[in-house]
């Protein structure tokens, strides 16, 4: 599976890896609601790194979707907040 | 669902909404292929604000480092002219300052950092794009419309994150910069304002007392320079004279 580390790049993850990164998915979302930011920012910074330890990084050049997005490391309670109620703080597409 | 997934899902539907597909390959190919340019000047000048910003912020940073100097220079002074309470507030005010001032570089090392990654971001669509070029004609030439349209959604699809991800990373450094230009600026204000310290209410701002103690001294000086002048020459007769050291001695030291 592709998993994107935001604003870092993608990294290929062996399946067998998805359930430790569930798992701290749920300790992320514990995080939000109990509004605290530094347990947020320690599990965000736990899952970034067990992808990086388990993956593989993608070439620049390859063209290929992710089947998962993780935030970034540093998000704050506030846009985990927007992002949970309407997806708020990824900007829309380019306007053309 | 989990932050996570949740993210995910959002992430992907604005980045597939980036993709306007045409009925003809070869044409969703050369708007796609469009886009990605537009969004890599986007971000180009993205990144550029955001240098700008953080250099204005540097300079601003520097102002307010000499604005703790002078509050410094401002308690020296005032010991000098024995008044300890008006050195109390300016090192008040100084310790207000520089506190405020270690938050702004906190925040500037967190913005430093977003910014090298979105550099980095950059680099990495322009490879995609370039790549996405090559591919394209690759995929005009070689496949029929049916399999075109599939390699040109997987490949669409790959960049179109790339877009959104260096899109959203400038974003975030552009918000950083602004919660921090506030920042500054409110600092500024408040300085300038002479508001730092709870002694609002008292009116007098140091700078303006330090600045009566010391047109008072010179004042003093100037008065006793002339004073010295005019006895030197023709005593005027109606005002009283001042005793002079070099007179006559008709009067007596006090």
């Amino acid at each position: 599976m592709i998993v994107r580390l935001l604003g870092e790049g993608q990294f290929r993850v062996d399946d067998a890896v998805i359930a430790r990164l569930n798992e701290l998915d749920a300790e992320i979302e514990q995080a939000v609601a109990a509004g605290d930011e530094n347990a947020l920012w320690s599990r965000l910074q736990e899952l970034a790194d067990a992808v990086r330890a388990n993956g593989a990084r993608l070439s620049d050049d390859e063209l290929t979707p992710s089947d998962a997005v993780i935030p970034p490391e540093d998000l704050s309670l506030d846009e985990a907040r927007e992002l949970l109620s309407d997806g708020g703080f990824i900007p829309d597409p380019v306007a053309t | 669902m989990g932050l996570w997934q949740r993210f995910t899902l959002i992430f992907k539907s604005k980045a597939s909404a980036a993709l306007d597909r045409a009925e003809d390959p070869n044409q969703t190919l050369d708007y796609s292929y469009e886009q990605q340019l537009q969004q890599l000047q986007n971000v180009k000048r993205g990144i550029a604000d955001v240098t700008t910003a953080k250099k204005r912020l540097e300079l601003q940073y520097t102002s307010m480092q000499q604005q703790v100097d002078k509050l410094d220079g401002q308690a020296r002074d005032a010991l000098k002219a024995n008044r300890e309470d008006l050195a109390r507030e300016a090192l008040t005010r100084k310790a207000a300052v520089q506190a405020q001032l270690q938050d702004i570089m906190t925040q500037g090392q967190q913005l430093e950092a977003q910014q090298q990654k979105l550099i980095e971001g950059e680099k990495t669509l322009a490879a995609k794009v370039e790549s996405f070029r090559t591919q394209k004609e690759v995929i005009k030439a070689q496949y029929s419309a049916a399999e075109a349209q599939v390699r040109i959604s997987e490949a669409a699809g790959g960049i179109g994150e790339q877009m959104q991800d260096v899109g959203l990373a400038v974003e975030r450094a552009k918000d950083k910069t602004q919660q921090m230009q506030a920042r500054a600026n409110a600092i500024d204000e408040l300085t300038s304002a002479g508001a730092l310290s709870d002694l609002t209410g008292s009116g007098d701002d140091i700078d303006r007392q330090l600045q009566q103690i010391s047109q008072g001294s010179q004042v003093d000086d100037e008065l006793a320079k002339m004073k010295a002048e005019i006895g030197q020459g023709e005593a005027p007769k109606q005002l009283e004279a001042e005793p002079e050291p070099a007179a006559e001695g008709e009067e007596k030291p006090a």
